[in-house]
């Protein structure tokens, strides 16, 4: 194969130097510099980012630590941050006309109160040619309260209220009521939350939030909401008003496990079930159940509250029983069995032989020895125009001396303290009526016994959201466990993986 | 021999003053400075003239011409053309011309044997120029520029050209002119080598801005280095000096 001749072909250089740089003498080639200068002498006679101030200042605001995104608004920057590095070139006046080819922070100690930005530029200068310059802008960080937070400092500056009242001694409704906010995160607006005297008010900026507010309260609770408004000001001249709104929420003063004696009217019209009712939840509206039949019923909020009734007894009448002997009737409802027991009295234990016979809804769980928690009513004196009125009524002569409500389950004094799991409370402003030292301890017994029932109900459990607990705390468990000397009830534990990974410590503690 | 020099103040020289092999024209301005840098060099040598066109200062944009020949513009009074006509030598022929581009400065170019002009100059003038200048003419751009008298300055010797002009360009430029051309810059980077400077065949006149690097580049390619200066009238530049003075 022949080789063919080596073509004699020489490209033009692309980059021939045809003019001398007019300052160093330097050989460029003069159809793509600017001017007769060379990149380097160029670069030393013009400053393209001189219009572009060096130094500027940014404000944040102390409490929320938002950055003032002028002229308004106020923004969420982590150090260091995309965000903040907008925010940061965002500043700069005269930048928009530059190029900008890179920009990055230099470190700065926080306390320092400076950050270094630094910003490498590019533009276009006379004939074409492109200069890239690179320099740095110290931002110093001053201090600015936010309008929100001035807001939050200020009293009265709250435009609509939610008063959520209920009238009972001990506090378990509301206890479930402040994880289902958490859950639903139904607090987000409030600008305060105030613990008084029977319940909770919740202050919002706007009213459009307490009515969005008063809308989740309806959809969880049985509650009755009346609405009221001031008059704070008027302008004659353009007749706009502005008004504070207060919401008075009531919750109806029945709670989970309460004995609730029916006006007989009403237990006619609800499908004419025994007046001797247990709740055994707590829904939009009464759920109610005859024990000895597991028929149930539901009253709802507006039924409720035309013919107001008390509970005839709460979980504090509560007495201990232990289950002599028990029998399954068969029937069976959801998770209830209806079953025949034989129990005594836990104090009578030892000393007298006297023993009760009652129909019991917990045939499922109940074993013989058990110990379970429930109302004695053959003991008792109540002080109840209702129940005044079913002893004297036909039905008189089916009234229980024993209404048994729930297993009890021995707990060790460590267990409160070994849970596995936590629940986050919401950070609460206390009142001037509440509350005293002498309820503190009240307080600590009621949220231990929600915490009882937490563990203890699947069902109850099912609507909010449980914490794992801090790994330190556990690593304090697991050596506590030697010490143990009570035998703990099994079922009890909530699986691991019901649980949800807490995220950092936001947590607002109560 | 290359000077810097300034006119009022005002680096553009070549907008100021003409400077052929047989005359030079300067502005009349308020001192007497800048006709000093003339005649330093120049006195006994070629006359200088003093002078405006049409009352205006701005001589060296407004005329073109070389050795054989000057082109005034149409606006130039009949008393300045007299003036002219008595200071320059006689056998140098003075034309004004009717040409709409009236900044001939601007629009030509040119040595003592050819001429670079304006692409839409009209057909009589470019005859004119043949006639008046004695020289071949020729329709250019210089980088893209019309204005070939402002972006080129030019002498028998050589020629400096616009810095962006490509080697393309220069090299076609160079084979038509038959002198050696360069891409350069005067008064520190102005393109405007035309207007920037006068030369002719030993010495150049420069704004007082032009670098060292940029006069050396003059120097260099207008070849007025040493040797190269007015006293060297007898030996190198006999011929274009005796033609001068028939």
């Amino acid at each position: 194969m022949e080789v063919d001749a080596p073509l004699q072909f020489t490209p033009a250089p692309k980059n021939a130097a045809t003019v001398l740089c007019a300052d160093c003498g330097a050989a460029i080639d003069g159809t793509q510099s600017a001017g007769a200068f060379c990149y380097d002498c160029l670069k030393l006679k013009t400053d393209v980012t001189s219009g572009i101030q060096r130094e500027a200042t940014l404000h944040q605001c102390r409490d929320c630590d938002r950055w003032l995104n002028p002229p308004m608004s106020w923004v969420v920057a982590q150090p260091e941050s995309r965000e903040l590095l907008a925010l940061c070139l965002r500043k700069l006046r005269g930048l928009n006309k530059l190029r900008i080819i890179d920009a990055s922070f230099i470190w700065t100690e926080p306390h320092s109160r400076r950050i270094r930005v630094k910003i490498t530029v590019q533009q276009e200068i006379g004939d074409g040619a492109i200069l890239q310059q690179s320099f740095e802008v110290e931002y110093v960080q001053n201090y600015q309260q936010c309008p929100d937070c001035a807001k939050s400092y200020t009293h009265n500056t709250w435009r609509a209220c939610v008063q959520v009242r209920q009238k009972v001694p001990h506090k378990r409704t509301f206890l479930y009521l402040e994880q289902l906010i958490l859950r639903h995160s139904a607090h987000k607006d409030t600008i305060n939350i105030k613990e008084c005297h029977d319940g909770i008010d919740f202050f919002f900026a706007q009213r459009n939030h307490a009515e969005g507010f008063v809308d989740f309260l309806k959809a969880v609770v049985p509650v009755n909401v009346k609405k009221s408004q001031e008059l704070i000001s008027m302008d004659i001249h353009t007749s706009t008003k502005s008004y504070k709104f207060s919401y008075s929420a009531e919750l109806v003063p029945i709670c989970k496990d309460d004995l609730v004696v029916l006006p007989l009217p009403l237990a006619r019209k609800i499908g004419n079930i025994t007046p001797m009712t247990l709740c055994y939840r707590i829904g939009t509206s009464l759920n109610l159940m005859d024990p000895t039949t597991l028929q149930t019923a539901d009253v709802d909020t507006a039924l409720y509250w035309r013919t107001p009734f008390r509970p005839l007894a709460d979980v504090q009448d509560m007495v201990e029983f232990i289950v002599l002997d028990i029998e399954p009737l068969g029937a069976q409802k959801g998770r209830f069995f209806l079953a025949e027991a034989t129990v005594a009295r836990a104090s009578d234990m030892g000393s007298n032989d006297s023993t009760f016979y009652t129909r019991t809804h917990l045939g499922g769980i109940l074993h013989v020895g058990d110990s379970v928690m429930g109302y004695h009513l053959s003991g008792t004196n109540f002080n109840n125009d209702l129940y005044d009125k079913l002893e004297e009524s036909k039905m008189g002569s089916m009234i229980p001396d024993v209404v048994l409500v729930k297993k009890h389950y021995n707990r060790s004094k460590k267990s409160k303290n070994k849970r596995n799991w936590r629940l986050k409370r919401m950070a609460k402003e206390e009142g001037e009526m509440l509350p005293r030292k002498q309820d503190q301890e009240r307080m600590e017994r009621d949220f231990e016994l929600f915490l009882r029932d937490v563990e203890e109900d699947a069902e109850l459990r099912a609507g909010m959201a449980l914490y794992k607990a801090q790994q330190q705390q556990q690593m304090a468990d697991a050596m506590d466990t030697e010490e143990s000397e009570f035998a703990e009830d099994e079922g009890l534990a909530i699986p691991m993986e019901q649980l949800l990974d807490e995220l950092e410590d936001m947590t607002m503690e109560g | 021999m290359a000077v810097r020099a300034q006119f009022e103040n005002s680096n553009e020289v070549g907008v100021f003053a003409t400077l052929t092999n047989a005359y030079a024209i300067v502005a009349v301005g308020a001192s007497e400075n800048f006709y000093s840098v003339f005649e330093a060099e120049l006195q006994d040598v070629i006359p200088i003239c003093h002078a405006t066109i049409a009352g205006t200062r701005i001589v060296g944009r407004l005329t073109a011409g070389n050795k054989k020949g000057l082109l005034v513009p149409t606006t130039t009074t009949d008393q300045e053309l007299q003036h002219l006509r008595n200071s320059i030598p006689d056998a140098v022929k003075i034309q004004r011309i009717e040409e709409r581009l009236s900044a001939l400065g601007n629009v030509i170019c040119c040595n003592d044997h050819v001429a670079l002009v304006h692409p839409d100059i009209e057909r009589e003038t470019e005859e004119i120029i043949a006639d008046v200048l004695g020289v071949e003419v020729f329709r250019q751009t210089i980088a893209d520029n019309v204005l070939t008298g402002s972006y080129m300055a030019l002498s028998n010797q050589g020629g400096i050209v616009h810095p962006k002009t490509s080697i393309q360009d220069q090299d076609e430029l160079s084979s038509l002119l038959q002198v050696p051309l360069v891409a350069g810059s005067v008064n520190r980077g102005s393109a405007v080598v035309g207007a920037g400077m006068v030369v002719n065949d030993w010495m150049a006149v420069t704004g007082l801005d032009t670098t060292a690097t940029e006069l050396s580049v003059v120097e260099s390619v207008f070849r007025l280095g040493e040797g190269n200066g007015p006293s060297a009238i007898n030996t190198t530049h006999k011929d274009a000096m005796v033609e001068s003075f028939y």
